[in-house]
């Protein structure tokens, strides 16, 4: 596969405003990506800058190995969804679609056969002559989408695309995306803020925050192996403490928490006495009655909570912290206010660098100097 | 961070923002806001025998403006725009609600209905009460033919004609503040009212009134202003009884040419305008519904 | 059955009300209509003389009063249309743009709006006098645009404050440059906010007196010229004039109505 997209440092300034920080992915062709983070974190900022609604302030992007600052959004072969639609209210859904084409002078029963097909393909059948006020959001959405995609770009951009959709037709939409863009075998870029939605579909996700990419990776990467702090508690439910790393032996790193030291499976980038995070997805937590070696946590069953498939252990510790595990319904459970030993498989938790542990180092080196 | 310089700028907005408001800005400055310092320039000035004006300072034109036959006439103004205000609401409000809460098609119709007769000429519709209210008028014929009087009523050249005048003129810059005011009025709030035991005419102070204060408000402003400059309708209809500060003002300029005098009377219109819009966006009045 | 009852004589009292208001209203314009067709021959021209269609031939002599409605039709058109391409222009402008004195230029946008009309007119008398521009079509004109680029920004501005911003995006995203952009997106999407004010702007210059009073000059427009024959008692003619003018505007406005109604798009919501 070949790169389509290539970032390579860019930032975007507004005034005092550092909204997108040395930035840079390289996407491939045909790969679906998604652009993850809370608003405000730079990724709609990112995608209208591929688009060319905004110009990096520094740094470069090129599609199909070509920088394309200099051009205008209307010379670029990247098409975008909006997150308001942005349909034509003065034009039927056909015109809107054909609008593309349109513009690129493409011959008139050209237009007619091809916005029919896409019309086709998006379940829009018999709409041609409506409104854009006469359809419901989903139509509406699926408007928007036939309209980018009937000018075959090399890369969709969609900026929270079903944003402004119910759950249930958002989960079937997301289905539909993913099945158009196989079929089609065109790059997306998709930005979202819904984790869920990015895990669904994504074949990368670089989750965004502070307008830094926090970590790029496969969904299963990025769940299971959370680079930051930020990563491991915006994707999933997890629970996370803080400790130093105390020793390390065959890859299992032994930290100490306030609570008491645990086992966590780590890299060679780890080192002794190191301020480190640890996090444990609660599907990955288990619980004794008796101490298991190495795992010197205690803690008290506060609570359970029935969620379907899944039955939620609230347990506390003694310092007040509450850990979340899930263990499957039907299981045979303490009772509330039972004392159990907490543990896990250390190769199922995560040690994350303490990135305020980074900055008492860099402290201590400079009061050294 | 060196920042690059682009070929294009797409956000880039000296050039358009330059070609979009350029003009606007052109007009407002040269034809709104410099005449009217002139204005203010020229009621320091005075004039010469052959009614040339001088530019030299003198407040003289101020201290005219307090004369006793001046002060008569800025009482009647306020007299006569308060009572076409008062009559415009008391008419204009049960009228738009009416038109407001048609429910049908016909209400498209009954609003066109309001607005047909103003397209024809404002002078000469006054001067059609003028042919209907004089002393050989239809009025006065009819009520001759019929008896009830026998001789001819003077109706013309009172306050009251004046105000008739004013109204009719004025009658539609209230009618359609209103209108929209009422027409946003949510329905189910009259329900509820209703519903929690408010007799019609509770809901009427409680509830429609306050909620569509904003259009009183506006029509008012609207009609009351308008009606202090409107000299014509008291030239045609109060025939010189019934001056306004709006004809002191056209005499000083068409027939007295003392210019700086009529600019020391306009500034007072200017102040009366500045200090009720003021006390309109106190209250809470949007400008933009003082528009059409 | 009392409520019923009660029901029904609140119509009937609304009906009443409704049917004097629009007496009142139409009153003088019957007036005007009758007196077109009045057979008097003798000034002041009010007493009702007999039926006659004489006035209607009558009025294609009378030079002078012709030539006023056409300096008016002239005026109303050229400053319709340059107060609708000033005030497009600058209620985009103003909306979308960020400069100095943005605030000045939207309260002196309030000031034709809100002050007197006579205070206008004097105004731009003096200054026109001051800089020595002869009074005449171009005065009224200036004069004309200076008052209704106003309405035609309000009644833009309201149409944009619903406006999506991103439509100007998508088209250009789908390869529609700026210039294509704007007549087939923008000014589309405008449109009934422009033709509204134009509308306006049209009708404001047509039966405007109080300014044109004083910065016509020599120049007569048709309701100055209205204004002039009220001292002398205002003939049939003129009267059937105005009753042809009200009949065009009707007319005019009739088709243009039920045009925006089949054949216009549906509006955005």
């Amino acid at each position: 596969m070949g790169k389509i997209v290539e970032i390579e440092g860019v930032n975007k300034i507004y005034g005092s405003n550092h909204v997108v920080r040395n930035l840079d992915i390289t996407v491939d062709e045909g790969e679906f990506l998604t652009l993850l983070g809370s608003s405000g974190c730079g990724k709609t900022t990112t995608l209208r800058m591929i688009a060319g609604f905004e110009e990096p302030t520094t740094g470069t992007i090129k599609v199909e190995g070509e920088p394309i600052e200099e051009k205008e959004p209307f010379e670029r072969n990247v098409n975008t969804v909006f997150q308001s639609y942005a349909l034509f209210p003065h034009k039927t859904i056909f015109d809107n679609i054909a609008y593309g084409l349109k513009m690129k002078k493409v011959p008139k029963t050209e237009i007619k056969e091809r916005v029919l097909e896409m019309m086709e393909m998006v379940q829009l059948s018999g709409f041609e002559h409506r409104y854009p006020s006469q359809l419901s959001g989903g139509q509406k959405q699926r408007v928007a989408i036939a309209r980018a995609l009937i000018n075959r770009p090399r890369v969709l951009l969609l900026d929270e695309p079903l944003g402004a959709l119910d759950l249930k037709l958002r989960k079937q939409m997301q289905l539909e995306l993913k099945r158009l863009q196989k079929k089609l075998n065109i790059t997306f870029i998709y930005v979202t803020h819904d984790q869920e939605e990015a895990l669904t579909m994504s074949d990368r996700i670089a989750v965004m925050h502070d307008g830094v990419i926090d970590q790029l990776a496969t969904p299963t990467d990025i769940y299971e192996h959370p680079a930051t702090r930020f990563v491991a508690t915006f994707i999933g439910e997890t629970n996370i403490y803080d400790g130093c790393v105390t020793s390390i032996s065959d890859g299992v790193a032994t930290v100490t928490l306030e609570n008491g030291a645990v086992k966590v499976g780590c890299d060679d980038s780890f080192s002794i006495l190191e301020y480190a995070t640890v996090s444990v997805r609660p599907e990955k937590m288990r619980f004794s009655k008796t101490p298991i070696e190495g795992f010197e946590l205690v803690a008290v069953v506060k609570d359970y909570i029935y969620v379907g498939s899944v039955l939620k252990c609230i347990v506390s510790l003694p310092n007040g912290n509450e850990l979340k595990i899930e263990r499957l319904a039907g299981q045979e459970l303490p009772k509330i206010g039972s004392k159990i030993y907490p543990y896990w498989n250390p190769e199922d938790a995560v040690l994350i660098h303490n990135d305020s542990y980074k900055i008492f180092k860099a402290l201590d080196e400079i009061r050294l100097a | 961070m060196e920042k690059k310089k682009s070929k294009h700028e797409f956000r880039g907005n000296t050039l358009p923002a330059l070609v979009t408001v350029g003009p606007v800005t052109l007009l407002l400055l040269g034809l709104v806001l410099a005449p009217l310092i002139f204005v203010l320039v020229m009621s320091f000035c005075s004039t010469d025998e052959f009614y040339n004006v001088v530019y030299r300072f003198t407040a003289e034109n101020y201290s005219k403006l307090v004369s006793p036959d001046y002060m008569k006439i800025y009482g009647q103004s306020l007299l006569i725009a308060f009572l076409t205000t008062v009559v415009c609401i008391l008419l204009g409000y049960p009228f738009s609600y009416i038109i407001a809460r048609t429910k049908n098609k016909k209400k498209k119709l009954l609003y066109m209905l309001v607005i047909i007769p103003f397209w024809t000429n404002s002078l000469i519709r006054i001067y059609g009460w003028r042919t209907f209210l004089g002393n050989s008028g239809w009025l006065n014929s009819l009520l001759l033919k019929l008896q009830i009087v026998s001789e001819p009523v003077d109706f013309l050249y009172k306050t009251g004609t004046t105000v008739l005048g004013m109204v009719y003129c004025l009658i539609p810059f209230m009618i359609l503040p209103l209108y929209t005011a009422i027409e946003k009025l949510d329905g189910s709030l009259l329900e509820a009212s209703g519903d929690l035991g408010a007799r019609p005419i509770r809901t009427l102070f409680e509830i429609i009134i306050p909620l569509t204060s904003s259009g009183i408000f506006s029509g008012s402003i609207m009609v009351f202003i308008p009606c202090l400059g409107y000299f014509f309708v008291s030239n045609i209809l109060g025939g010189g009884n019934t001056d306004m500060i709006g004809n002191l003002i056209e005499r000083q300029f068409k027939s007295a040419n003392n210019w700086p005098l009529g600019a020391a009377l306009s500034i007072i219109l200017i102040l009366v305008t500045l200090i009720l819009v003021k006390a309109y966006q106190k209250a809470g009045g949007d400008m933009d519904s003082l528009g059409l | 059955m009392k409520r019923v009852k009660k029901e029904k004589r609140k119509r009937r009292v609304s009906v009443l009300f409704c049917t004097l208001m629009y007496l009142f209203l139409f009153m003088p314009i019957s007036v005007v209509v009758a007196n077109s067709f009045n057979a008097t021959k003798s000034k002041p021209y009010l007493s009702w003389k007999g039926f006659t269609f004489d006035w209607y031939i009558k009025l294609w002599d009378n030079t002078s009063l012709l030539q006023a409605f056409g300096n008016t039709m002239i005026i109303a058109v050229v400053s319709t249309l340059l107060a609708t391409i000033i005030g497009t222009l600058g209620a985009v402008g103003i909306y979308r743009y960020k400069f100095k004195g943005k605030g000045l230029i939207n309260g002196l946008l309030y000031i034709p709006v809100v002050i007197p009309e006579i205070v206008i007119g004097i105004a731009l008398l003096t200054i026109f006098s001051k800089v020595n521009i002869p009074r005449g079509m171009l005065t009224l004109i200036l004069a004309h645009v200076s008052f209704c680029v106003p309405f035609v920004i309000f009644n833009v501005r309201a149409r944009l404050s619903g406006y999506d911003n991103s439509i100007e995006e998508a088209s250009m995203d789908l390869g529609a440059n700026r210039l294509v952009t704007f007549f087939e997106i923008t000014l589309p999407v405008l449109a009934p906010g422009i033709a509204g004010g134009a509308l306006l702007a049209f009708t404001l210059s047509i039966d405007d007196v109080i300014i044109s009073y004083f910065v016509n000059g020599q120049t007569k427009t048709y309701p100055l010229k209205v204004m002039e024959s009220i001292k002398s008692g205002v003939s049939p003619d003129v009267n059937a004039l105005s009753t042809l003018i009200l009949i065009g505007t009707v007319v005019l406005v009739a088709l243009t109505q039920s045009g925006i109604l089949s054949g216009g798009h549906k509006k955005p919501e």
